[in-house]
C-alpha cells in the first residue's frame, strides 16, 4: 500500500533554530495517524510544514505521488488536504454559514448544498447556529465548526491540530467519535496532532511520539499506550 | 468518581485501533465520499482576464478600422490617426465585458454558482433591514430630484458634491479598510494619480473627461498594484507606515517632477466634462443654447452633481455586489483571519493585491472627478491630512458599512461648514467630537455587519452588536 502522505527526512528552522530535525511520517490512505509530544516538541511545526508555511528546508513531502514540498500553502490546500489549523481560526465575525462557505472556497459551490447538509449532519448543533458569528460560539462549537469547515472542501486527507485543546471531556468524546464515524464510514484518511494522548492513541490506528523535533517512537495506537514510557511521559505516570 | 465513569462510557464507544481489520477494509473499499473536484478559479480573475482579452481583441479590431484613416490629400492619400474614439471603444468594452461577466452571465455561467443552490444571495438593498428600505428609495429618489429643490442654490450643490466625492473615497478605501483589512494611510496617492492623470492625458493630449475617466481608474489601479506588492507581507502598524509613505512620496514626486507634473504650480485648464460632446458655456454649441435655456452656471455644477453621484452610487454597488462574490467574501475572511485564510486555499497574495487595485481604482475615479471639477490642481490637495479625513470617515462610519460611511460624511462635512468661522479651533472641535462618538460607539456609528449569505426562508440578517467582540 503506498502511502497518501509521505515525509522523508523533513528538516524545518525558525532561523537558526532547528523544528524539526529529520522527521519521517507515513500516513495510509483510510488510516487514523496520531502524533503526539510534549510541547514545542514540533508537533504543530510538522503540521504546518506539511501545509508549507513555514518551508521544509530539507527533505521532501509526498502527497497522492505528488512532490509537494515547494509549493505554495494555497495550492497545497486546494489538493484534497484540509487543515483545521492549531487554535481553531474560525472567523469571528462572520456566521457560520460564511465560515462554512469559506470552507468551500478551494473547489468551488456545485456540491455546496450537499455539503451543508453533511456537516450539518455531523454536527446538528452547526445547524442551529448557522446564522449565528463564529466569534459568538462555545469553544467547543468553534472547534466543530473549524473542523466542519476543513471538511467543506471534500478533503481525502484531514489534518486537526490539537482538536482537543481547552475543551471539556465530553465535548472531545463527541468530536473523536465524529473523526471515528468519518474515518469507518468514509474512509478519510486523518492525520492528527494531540496533546491529549491518550484519547488520540485509543481513536487512532497508529502513532508518532515526538521529542524534540524527532520520531522517538512509533507503532499502533493501543500498542503505544501500553508502552511504560508513552505511559510515564504522557499520560501523568498511567493515571488514566 | 467522575474520571470513572468518563472511562467507562469511552470504552463503550472508543473502538480507535480496535477495528477489526475486515471493518476497515469495509470502509476504506469502494469510492471515498469525497470525490476530487478540479477547484474552480477566482472568479473575479478569470472576469478580468476575460474583459482584458475582449478589450485587446476590440483594440485590434478598432485601431485599424477606426484609428486610422485615409484622406485624400494634395500629392495622393494621406494617413490620419484618430485615436480616441478607439480608447473609447477599448474602454467601453474593457469594463462592459467586466460588468457584465460579473453581474449579468455570471448567473447562468458558473461565476455565481452559489445563487443556483438553495442558499442564496442577500440581494444589495439588505444591507439595510427591510422596513429600512424604503428610507433607501426616498434617498436615492431625494438625491435625484435635489438640484430642482427650492432651497439648492451654488452653495448647497457645493456642498452636495463635496459630500458625494467624499463618500466615493470612503466607500473606495473601505474595499481595502473595512473588507480587507489592509489599513492604508496613503489613499490619497490614487486620488491624485487619478486627478494627474486625467489633468495630464487633457492637457498633453486634448482629450475629454469621458475618455480619461477608464483610464484615470486603470492607472491609479496599476498604483494600487505597485503599492500592494511590496506590503504582501506586511500587517497592520508596519503596513500603515509604508502606505503613509507611499501616499507622501506621490506627493513629493509631483512637487519635484517639475518638468512632468508642473511642480508646486499645478496644473490649470483642464477641461470640464461634456455632455456627449455638448459643453456647458455660453456659446452657440453650449447646453442652454441648444436645450433653448438661459445660461447660468448652476447648469454645470448641476451636471457635475449629476456625474458625482452615478459615479459614487456605481462605487457602491460595485462593492455591494462584490462582497457577495467570491473574491469579496475572500477579502473579509482576509481581514478575519489570514492563517486560516490560507489553510482554507485561498490565494492571499492575489485576494490582496485585487483589494488594492479595486480601492484605488475607485480612488482615483473620483481623483479625476476632482481634477475636472476644479479645472486646477496642485499638490497642495492631496496632502496627508486628507487621507486622514477619509480614513476618518471609514472608521466614524463603522469598519465595513456603506450607510456609515454616508452618515460620517455628512457629519465632518457639515461639522467643518458650521464650525469655519472659528477657524483653527475647527479642527479641534471637531476632532473631540470625534473622540466622543468614538467613545460613545467604538465600532463606528454603525457597526452591524450583514451577512452576504443566509438560508432560504430565513432572510433576516442576524443583528450584530458583538461585531468583533466575541473572539475566543
Amino acid at each position: 500500500m503506498t502511502a497518501l502522505l509521505s515525509v522523508n527526512g523533513v528538516k524545518t528552522y525558525y532561523g537558526k533554530i532547528v523544528a524539526l530535525r529529520g522527521v519521517d511520517v507515513e500516513i495510509n490512505e483510510g488510516e487514523i495517524v496520531t502524533l503526539i509530544g510534549a510541547n514545542g516538541a514540533g508537533k504543530s511545526t510538522l503540521m504546518m510544514t506539511i501545509c508549507g508555511s513555514p518551508r521544509a528546508s530539507e527533505g521532501s513531502i509526498v502527497f497522492g505521488g505528488k512532490d509537494i514540498t515547494n509549493l505554495p500553502t494555497h495550492d497545497i490546500m486546494r489538493m484534497s488536504i484540509s487543515q483545521s489549523p492549531e487554535g481553531r481560526r474560525i472567523f469571528p465575525r462572520m456566521t457560520v454559514l460564511e465560515n462554512l462557505q469559506m470552507g468551500a472556497a478551494a473547489i468551488g459551490f456545485d456540491h455546496f448544498d450537499a455539503d451543508i447538509d453533511r456537516v450539518f449532519g455531523l454536527f446538528p448543533i452547526l445547524k442551529k447556529r448557522q446564522g449565528q458569528r463564529g466569534g459568538t460560539l462555545s469553544g467547543g462549537e468553534q472547534q466543530m465548526l473549524a473542523i466542519a469547515r476543513a471538511l467543506m472542501s471534500r478533503p481525502k486527507l484531514l489534518l486537526l491540530d490539537e482538536p482537543s485543546l481547552g475543551l471539556a471531556p465530553l465535548i472531545v468524546r463527541q468530536i473523536f467519535d465524529v473523526l471515528r464515524d468519518l474515518n469507518q464510514k468514509e474512509g478519510l484518511t486523518v492525520f492528527l496532532v494531540e496533546q491529549n494522548a491518550y484519547h488520540a492513541l485509543r481513536l487512532a490506528h497508529r502513532g508518532y511520539v515526538m521529542v524534540n523535533g524527532e520520531i522517538t517512537m512509533t507503532g499502533a495506537g493501543r500498542e503505544l499506550l501500553k508502552r511504560e514510557e508513552v505511559r510515564a511521559a504522557y499520560l501523568e505516570g498511567g493515571a488514566h | 468518581m467522575a474520571n470513572s465513569t468518563e472511562e467507562s462510557a469511552l470504552s463503550t464507544s472508543a473502538v480507535g485501533a480496535e477495528i477489526e481489520d475486515e471493518r476497515r477494509a469495509e470502509a476504506v473499499r469502494g469510492e471515498p465520499p469525497f470525490t476530487v473536484n478540479p477547484p474552480s478559479g477566482d472568479a473575479f480573475g478569470a472576469a478580468l482576464k476575460d474583459a482584458i482579452i475582449s478589450a485587446l481583441i476590440a483594440l485590434a479590431l478598432a485601431g485599424p478600422m477606426v484609428g486610422l484613416r485615409t484622406e485624400t490629400a494634395i500629392g495622393g492619400l494621406s494617413l490620419t490617426q484618430n485615436w480616441m474614439p478607439v480608447a473609447a471603444i477599448v474602454a467601453v468594452v474593457f469594463f462592459g465585458r467586466l460588468f457584465l461577466t460579473l453581474f449579468v452571465w455570471g448567473r447562468s455561467s458558473g461565476i455565481r454558482s452559489v445563487a443556483a443552490t438553495s442558499f442564496r444571495l442577500l440581494p444589495s438593498g439588505t444591507q439595510l433591514s427591510n422596513w429600512k428600505v424604503p428610507g433607501l428609495i426616498g434617498a436615492i429618489a431625494f438625491t435625484i430630484v435635489m438640484p430642482f429643490l427650492p432651497f439648492a442654490d451654488r452653495y448647497w450643490m457645493d456642498q452636495a458634491i463635496v459630500i458625494l466625492t467624499y463618500c466615493m473615497l470612503g466607500w473606495g478605501l473601505n474595499v481595502v479598510v473595512g473588507l480587507a483589512g489592509l489599513l492604508d494611510l496613503g489613499y490619497v496617492a490614487f486620488y491624485a494619480v487619478g486627478a494627474y492623470s486625467f489633468a495630464l492625458l487633457a492637457t498633453n493630449f486634448d482629450l475629454g473627461f469621458w475618455v480619461c475617466l477608464p483610464m484615470a481608474g486603470i492607472l491609479a489601479a496599476g498604483w494600487g498594484l505597485i503599492l500592494g506588492f511590496p506590503v504582501l507581507r506586511l500587517r497592520g502598524d508596519y503596513l500603515a507606515i509604508v502606505t503613509l509613505a507611499f501616499g507622501e512620496i506621490i506627493r513629493v514626486v509631483i512637487i519635484n517632477w517639475y518638468d512632468f507634473t508642473n511642480g508646486p504650480d499645478g496644473i490649470s485648464g483642464i477641461p470640464r466634462p461634456t455632455l456627449f460632446g455638448i459643453p456647458f458655456d455660453r456659446s452657440d454649441e453650449g447646453f442652454a443654447a441648444i436645450f433653448g435655456l438661459e445660461y447660468s452656471s448652476i447648469q454645470r455644477i448641476i451636471f457635475l452633481y449629476y456625474i458625482i453621484l452615478v459615479l459614487a452610487l456605481i462605487t457602491n454597488f460595485v462593492t455591494l455586489r462584490l462582497r457577495r462574490l467570491p473574491v469579496g467574501r475572500a477579502w473579509e475572511a482576509l481581514r478575519e483571519d489570514e492563517i486560516a485564510c490560507r489553510s482554507l486555499g485561498i490565494n492571499t497574495t492575489n485576494t490582496k493585491l485585487t483589494a488594492f487595485a479595486t480601492g484605488a481604482m475607485f480612488g482615483g475615479f473620483a481623483g479625476s472627478f476632482f481634477a475636472t471639477r476644479q479645472g486646477f490642481i496642485s499638490p497642495e490637495s492631496f496632502t496627508a491630512i486628507e487621507s486622514f479625513i477619509i480614513l476618518a470617515v471609514v472608521v466614524l462610519g463603522g469598519l465595513g458599512s456603506q450607510l456609515g460611511i454616508v452618515i460620517a460624511v455628512i457629519f465632518l462635512n457639515t461639522a467643518f461648514e458650521v464650525l469655519r468661522e472659528l477657524q483653527e479651533y475647527r479642527m479641534l472641535i471637531v476632532g473631540l467630537a470625534m473622540v466622543l462618538i468614538m467613545v460613545w460607539r467604538p465600532r463606528g456609528l454603525i457597526s452591524t455587519r450583514h451577512p452576504s449569505i443566509t438560508l432560504k426562508g430565513k432572510a433576516k440578517a442576524v443583528r450584530a452588536e458583538l461585531v468583533g467582540e466575541g473572539s475566543g
